[in-house]
Protein backbone atom coordinates (compact mmCIF):
# COMPACT_ATOMS: atom_id res chain seq x y z
CA UNK A 1 0.00 0.00 0.00
CA UNK A 2 1.75 3.05 -1.12
CA UNK A 3 1.01 6.27 1.74
CA UNK A 4 0.37 9.31 -0.86
CA UNK A 5 -2.44 7.24 -2.30
CA UNK A 6 -3.89 7.55 1.39
CA UNK A 7 -4.49 11.65 0.62
CA UNK A 8 -7.02 12.85 -1.99
CA UNK A 9 -5.67 14.95 -4.59
CA UNK A 10 -5.80 19.08 -3.97
CA UNK A 11 -9.03 19.62 -5.23
CA UNK A 12 -10.97 17.14 -3.92
CA UNK A 13 -13.05 17.16 -0.50
CA UNK A 14 -11.93 13.66 0.88
CA UNK A 15 -10.92 9.99 -0.82
CA UNK A 16 -14.68 9.16 -1.80
CA UNK A 17 -15.48 12.24 -3.49
CA UNK A 18 -11.96 11.69 -5.40
CA UNK A 19 -13.19 8.02 -6.27
CA UNK A 20 -16.74 9.14 -7.29
CA UNK A 21 -15.04 11.48 -9.88
CA UNK A 22 -13.18 8.96 -11.48
CA UNK A 23 -15.66 6.20 -11.85
CA UNK A 24 -18.12 9.02 -13.59
CA UNK A 25 -15.28 9.95 -16.12
CA UNK A 26 -14.99 6.04 -16.71
CA UNK A 27 -18.94 6.52 -16.94
CA UNK A 28 -18.79 9.38 -19.22
CA UNK A 29 -16.27 7.41 -21.58
CA UNK A 30 -18.43 4.23 -21.63
CA UNK A 31 -21.76 6.72 -23.19
CA UNK A 32 -19.20 7.86 -25.87
CA UNK A 33 -18.54 4.41 -26.32
CA UNK A 34 -22.20 2.83 -26.23
CA UNK A 35 -22.90 5.72 -29.47
CA UNK A 36 -19.51 4.69 -31.20
CA UNK A 37 -20.85 1.15 -31.12
CA UNK A 38 -24.38 2.44 -31.45
CA UNK A 39 -23.50 3.60 -35.64
CA UNK A 40 -23.05 0.25 -36.29
CA UNK A 41 -25.97 -1.08 -34.36
CA UNK A 42 -28.04 1.72 -36.54
CA UNK A 43 -26.36 0.62 -40.02
CA UNK A 44 -27.59 -3.12 -38.96
CA UNK A 45 -31.02 -2.08 -38.49
CA UNK A 46 -31.44 -0.49 -41.59
CA UNK A 47 -29.79 -3.23 -43.79
CA UNK A 48 -31.75 -5.99 -42.29
CA UNK A 49 -34.47 -3.68 -42.74
CA UNK A 50 -33.51 -3.44 -46.70
CA UNK A 51 -32.56 -7.18 -46.83
CA UNK A 52 -34.33 -9.49 -44.68
CA UNK A 53 -33.83 -12.52 -46.43
CA UNK A 54 -30.81 -12.52 -47.57
CA UNK A 55 -29.55 -11.44 -43.70
CA UNK A 56 -31.37 -14.63 -42.27
CA UNK A 57 -29.75 -16.47 -44.77
CA UNK A 58 -26.09 -15.26 -44.77
CA UNK A 59 -26.83 -15.19 -40.85
CA UNK A 60 -26.75 -19.18 -41.06
CA UNK A 61 -23.28 -19.25 -42.19
CA UNK A 62 -22.18 -18.12 -38.82
CA UNK A 63 -21.56 -20.88 -35.96
CA UNK A 64 -24.34 -20.77 -33.59
CA UNK A 65 -22.65 -22.99 -31.16
CA UNK A 66 -19.03 -21.39 -31.18
CA UNK A 67 -21.34 -17.98 -30.51
CA UNK A 68 -23.52 -19.51 -27.74
CA UNK A 69 -20.04 -20.41 -26.01
CA UNK A 70 -18.55 -17.65 -26.56
CA UNK A 71 -21.20 -15.65 -25.09
CA UNK A 72 -21.05 -18.00 -21.51
CA UNK A 73 -17.10 -17.75 -22.09
CA UNK A 74 -17.50 -13.86 -21.84
CA UNK A 75 -20.40 -13.80 -18.72
CA UNK A 76 -17.91 -16.04 -16.52
CA UNK A 77 -14.91 -13.66 -17.77
CA UNK A 78 -17.15 -11.27 -16.36
CA UNK A 79 -17.58 -13.06 -12.79
CA UNK A 80 -13.95 -12.97 -12.52
CA UNK A 81 -13.41 -8.97 -13.08
CA UNK A 82 -16.70 -8.62 -10.27
CA UNK A 83 -14.90 -10.80 -8.18
CA UNK A 84 -11.77 -9.62 -8.34
CA UNK A 85 -13.59 -5.83 -7.29
CA UNK A 86 -14.65 -7.46 -4.23
CA UNK A 87 -11.62 -9.01 -3.31
CA UNK A 88 -9.91 -5.36 -3.70
CA UNK A 89 -12.96 -3.68 -1.59
CA UNK A 90 -12.53 -6.72 1.08
CA UNK A 91 -8.43 -7.09 1.11
CA UNK A 92 -8.87 -10.32 -0.28
CA UNK A 93 -5.95 -10.48 -2.33
CA UNK A 94 -6.42 -14.42 -3.36
CA UNK A 95 -9.91 -13.18 -4.60
CA UNK A 96 -8.86 -9.96 -6.64
CA UNK A 97 -5.33 -12.04 -8.31
CA UNK A 98 -7.66 -15.16 -9.31
CA UNK A 99 -10.58 -13.00 -10.47
CA UNK A 100 -8.41 -11.01 -12.58
CA UNK A 101 -6.18 -14.04 -13.83
CA UNK A 102 -9.79 -15.42 -14.78
CA UNK A 103 -10.81 -13.13 -17.05
CA UNK A 104 -7.45 -13.08 -18.96
CA UNK A 105 -7.84 -16.50 -19.53
CA UNK A 106 -11.66 -16.61 -20.59
CA UNK A 107 -11.09 -13.29 -22.25
CA UNK A 108 -8.37 -14.78 -24.51
CA UNK A 109 -10.38 -18.07 -24.95
CA UNK A 110 -12.78 -15.73 -26.82
CA UNK A 111 -10.52 -14.43 -29.05
CA UNK A 112 -9.22 -17.88 -29.63
CA UNK A 113 -12.91 -19.06 -30.40
CA UNK A 114 -13.25 -15.69 -32.60
CA UNK A 115 -10.34 -15.99 -34.73
CA UNK A 116 -10.90 -19.83 -35.30
CA UNK A 117 -14.26 -18.37 -36.65
CA UNK A 118 -12.43 -15.78 -38.54
CA UNK A 119 -10.56 -18.66 -40.08
CA UNK A 120 -13.60 -20.43 -41.45
CA UNK A 121 -15.07 -17.63 -43.07
CA UNK A 122 -11.75 -16.56 -44.93
CA UNK A 123 -12.04 -20.21 -46.13
CA UNK A 124 -15.58 -20.33 -47.02
CA UNK A 125 -14.41 -17.07 -49.15
CA UNK A 126 -17.42 -15.00 -46.47
CA UNK A 127 -14.47 -12.48 -46.24
CA UNK A 128 -15.43 -9.08 -47.61
CA UNK A 129 -12.21 -7.44 -49.48
CA UNK A 130 -9.99 -10.15 -48.65
CA UNK A 131 -12.16 -13.62 -50.37
CA UNK A 132 -15.49 -12.65 -51.29
CA UNK A 133 -17.52 -14.96 -53.54
CA UNK A 134 -19.14 -12.69 -55.37
CA UNK A 135 -21.08 -15.65 -58.01
CA UNK A 136 -23.54 -16.65 -54.85
CA UNK A 137 -27.30 -16.05 -55.58
CA UNK A 138 -27.99 -12.29 -53.55
CA UNK A 139 -24.03 -11.90 -53.17
CA UNK A 140 -24.39 -7.98 -52.38
CA UNK A 141 -26.98 -8.20 -49.94
CA UNK A 142 -24.39 -11.02 -48.16
CA UNK A 143 -21.20 -9.06 -48.54
CA UNK A 144 -23.34 -6.14 -46.68
CA UNK A 145 -24.11 -8.91 -43.76
CA UNK A 146 -20.66 -9.81 -43.37
CA UNK A 147 -19.67 -6.92 -43.92
CA UNK A 148 -21.31 -5.53 -40.57
CA UNK A 149 -20.31 -8.68 -39.27
CA UNK A 150 -16.84 -8.38 -39.27
CA UNK A 151 -17.07 -4.69 -38.27
CA UNK A 152 -19.18 -4.94 -35.15
CA UNK A 153 -17.88 -8.07 -34.05
CA UNK A 154 -14.54 -6.90 -35.15
CA UNK A 155 -14.61 -3.70 -33.16
CA UNK A 156 -15.95 -5.83 -30.16
CA UNK A 157 -12.81 -7.98 -30.23
CA UNK A 158 -10.26 -4.63 -30.86
CA UNK A 159 -11.91 -3.65 -27.46
CA UNK A 160 -11.78 -6.97 -25.38
CA UNK A 161 -8.16 -6.90 -26.77
CA UNK A 162 -7.37 -3.77 -25.41
CA UNK A 163 -9.27 -5.12 -22.10
CA UNK A 164 -7.25 -8.02 -21.62
CA UNK A 165 -3.91 -5.75 -21.99
CA UNK A 166 -5.68 -3.28 -19.25
CA UNK A 167 -6.61 -6.23 -16.83
CA UNK A 168 -2.55 -7.85 -17.24
CA UNK A 169 -1.34 -4.30 -15.59
CA UNK A 170 -3.98 -4.21 -13.26
CA UNK A 171 -2.54 -7.76 -12.26
CA UNK A 172 0.60 -6.66 -12.41
CA UNK A 173 0.43 -3.78 -10.01
CA UNK A 174 -2.18 -5.86 -8.16
CA UNK A 175 0.82 -8.45 -7.66
CA UNK A 176 2.75 -5.32 -6.70
CA UNK A 177 0.54 -4.60 -3.91
CA UNK A 178 -0.93 -1.40 -5.08
CA UNK A 179 -3.90 -1.32 -4.12
CA UNK A 180 -6.12 -1.91 -0.99
CA UNK A 181 -9.48 -0.82 0.42
CA UNK A 182 -8.61 2.59 0.33
CA UNK A 183 -7.49 2.88 -3.34
CA UNK A 184 -8.24 0.63 -5.98
CA UNK A 185 -10.25 2.66 -8.77
CA UNK A 186 -7.82 1.39 -11.41
CA UNK A 187 -9.37 -1.72 -10.89
CA UNK A 188 -13.39 -0.14 -10.37
CA UNK A 189 -12.77 1.04 -14.17
CA UNK A 190 -10.91 -1.86 -15.68
CA UNK A 191 -14.12 -3.58 -14.56
CA UNK A 192 -16.72 -1.02 -15.91
CA UNK A 193 -15.13 -1.09 -19.33
CA UNK A 194 -14.87 -4.90 -19.17
CA UNK A 195 -18.78 -5.51 -18.73
CA UNK A 196 -19.32 -2.48 -21.03
CA UNK A 197 -17.94 -4.71 -23.55
CA UNK A 198 -19.32 -7.63 -22.68
CA UNK A 199 -22.82 -5.66 -23.06
CA UNK A 200 -22.12 -5.14 -26.06
CA UNK A 201 -21.45 -8.81 -27.12
CA UNK A 202 -24.89 -9.62 -25.13
CA UNK A 203 -26.83 -7.40 -28.16
CA UNK A 204 -24.48 -8.59 -31.36
CA UNK A 205 -24.50 -12.71 -30.28
CA UNK A 206 -28.29 -12.77 -31.23
CA UNK A 207 -28.67 -10.20 -33.89
CA UNK A 208 -25.74 -11.73 -35.78
CA UNK A 209 -26.28 -15.58 -35.14
CA UNK A 210 -29.63 -16.31 -34.09
CA UNK A 211 -31.54 -14.67 -37.20
CA UNK A 212 -34.31 -17.16 -38.28
CA UNK A 213 -32.20 -20.41 -37.15
CA UNK A 214 -35.62 -21.81 -36.88
CA UNK A 215 -36.33 -22.45 -40.20
CA UNK B 1 -18.54 2.72 -1.94
CA UNK B 2 -21.39 -0.45 -0.97
CA UNK B 3 -19.73 -3.92 -1.19
CA UNK B 4 -21.97 -6.51 -3.03
CA UNK B 5 -21.65 -9.95 -1.68
CA UNK B 6 -19.92 -12.65 -3.65
CA UNK B 7 -23.26 -14.80 -3.51
CA UNK B 8 -25.09 -11.84 -5.59
CA UNK B 9 -22.56 -11.91 -8.11
CA UNK B 10 -22.94 -15.87 -8.17
CA UNK B 11 -26.62 -15.49 -8.88
CA UNK B 12 -26.68 -12.53 -11.23
CA UNK B 13 -23.60 -15.00 -13.38
CA UNK B 14 -26.08 -17.73 -13.09
CA UNK B 15 -29.34 -16.22 -14.49
CA UNK B 16 -26.93 -14.69 -16.86
CA UNK B 17 -26.50 -18.06 -18.48
CA UNK B 18 -29.08 -19.11 -17.94
CA UNK B 19 -30.93 -15.93 -20.01
CA UNK B 20 -27.94 -17.15 -22.69
CA UNK B 21 -29.55 -20.66 -22.66
CA UNK B 22 -33.05 -19.22 -23.30
CA UNK B 23 -32.28 -16.41 -26.21
CA UNK B 24 -30.96 -19.40 -27.68
CA UNK B 25 -33.63 -21.80 -27.46
CA UNK B 26 -36.33 -18.85 -28.33
CA UNK B 27 -34.48 -18.43 -31.63
CA UNK B 28 -35.72 -22.14 -32.29
CA UNK B 29 -39.34 -21.66 -32.29
CA UNK B 30 -40.86 -19.76 -35.15
CA UNK B 31 -42.21 -16.58 -33.70
CA UNK B 32 -42.13 -14.79 -36.69
CA UNK B 33 -41.43 -10.82 -36.34
CA UNK B 34 -41.57 -11.74 -32.56
CA UNK B 35 -38.25 -13.34 -32.91
CA UNK B 36 -36.50 -10.36 -32.58
CA UNK B 37 -38.18 -8.35 -29.89
CA UNK B 38 -37.88 -11.46 -27.90
CA UNK B 39 -34.13 -11.78 -28.45
CA UNK B 40 -33.86 -8.23 -27.97
CA UNK B 41 -35.88 -7.75 -24.18
CA UNK B 42 -33.72 -11.10 -23.48
CA UNK B 43 -30.73 -9.20 -24.03
CA UNK B 44 -31.69 -5.59 -22.35
CA UNK B 45 -33.03 -7.78 -19.08
CA UNK B 46 -29.46 -9.25 -19.52
CA UNK B 47 -27.26 -5.55 -20.21
CA UNK B 48 -29.86 -3.92 -17.31
CA UNK B 49 -28.76 -6.80 -14.66
CA UNK B 50 -24.71 -5.99 -15.87
CA UNK B 51 -25.50 -2.78 -15.32
CA UNK B 52 -27.36 -3.02 -11.87
CA UNK B 53 -25.09 -5.29 -10.43
CA UNK B 54 -22.00 -6.40 -12.24
CA UNK B 55 -21.03 -2.28 -12.98
CA UNK B 56 -23.19 -1.64 -9.32
CA UNK B 57 -25.04 1.39 -10.74
CA UNK B 58 -27.78 0.52 -8.36
CA UNK B 59 -25.75 1.79 -6.00
CA UNK B 60 -23.72 4.40 -7.67
CA UNK B 61 -24.73 8.21 -7.18
CA UNK B 62 -27.36 10.07 -8.89
CA UNK B 63 -25.05 12.07 -11.04
CA UNK B 64 -23.90 8.54 -12.02
CA UNK B 65 -27.47 7.28 -13.22
CA UNK B 66 -28.13 10.85 -14.59
CA UNK B 67 -25.16 9.79 -17.11
CA UNK B 68 -26.44 6.46 -18.22
CA UNK B 69 -29.86 8.02 -18.88
CA UNK B 70 -28.19 10.33 -21.00
CA UNK B 71 -26.36 7.20 -22.76
CA UNK B 72 -29.66 6.19 -23.49
CA UNK B 73 -31.22 9.16 -24.52
CA UNK B 74 -28.86 9.62 -27.09
CA UNK B 75 -29.23 6.24 -28.31
CA UNK B 76 -32.89 6.62 -28.65
CA UNK B 77 -32.41 10.22 -30.49
CA UNK B 78 -29.95 7.85 -32.98
CA UNK B 79 -32.27 5.10 -33.60
CA UNK B 80 -35.97 7.45 -33.65
CA UNK B 81 -34.62 9.78 -35.87
CA UNK B 82 -32.56 7.52 -38.28
CA UNK B 83 -35.48 4.98 -38.34
CA UNK B 84 -38.01 7.41 -38.97
CA UNK B 85 -37.06 7.71 -42.17
CA UNK B 86 -35.90 4.41 -43.03
CA UNK B 87 -39.09 2.58 -41.86
CA UNK B 88 -41.40 4.90 -43.07
CA UNK B 89 -39.93 4.63 -46.97
CA UNK B 90 -43.58 3.30 -48.80
CA UNK B 91 -43.58 4.41 -52.19
CA UNK B 92 -45.77 7.37 -52.65
CA UNK B 93 -47.95 5.31 -55.10
CA UNK B 94 -49.26 2.89 -52.72
CA UNK B 95 -50.47 5.66 -50.38
CA UNK B 96 -52.82 7.09 -53.14
CA UNK B 97 -53.97 3.45 -53.42
CA UNK B 98 -56.28 3.52 -50.15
Amino acid sequence: MQKAEQFPELQYRDLDQQREAAELGMWIFLTTELLLFGGLFISYAVYRHTYPEVFAEASRHLDTVIGTVNTGILIISSLGMALAVYGAQTAKRKRLLFGLIAAIVFGTAFMVLKGIEYYHHYLNAEFPGLRFDYSVPDAKGKQVFFFLYFAMTGLHAIHLTIGIVLVCIILYLAYRRRFSPDYYTPVENAVLYWHFVDIIWIFLFPLLYLIDVHK
Amino acid sequence: MKVISETTYYIICGSLLVFTVLTYLAALVDLGEWNLVVALIIAAVKGSLIILFFMHARYSSHLTWMVIGAALLWLGILFSLTLSDYLTRIPFASVLIF
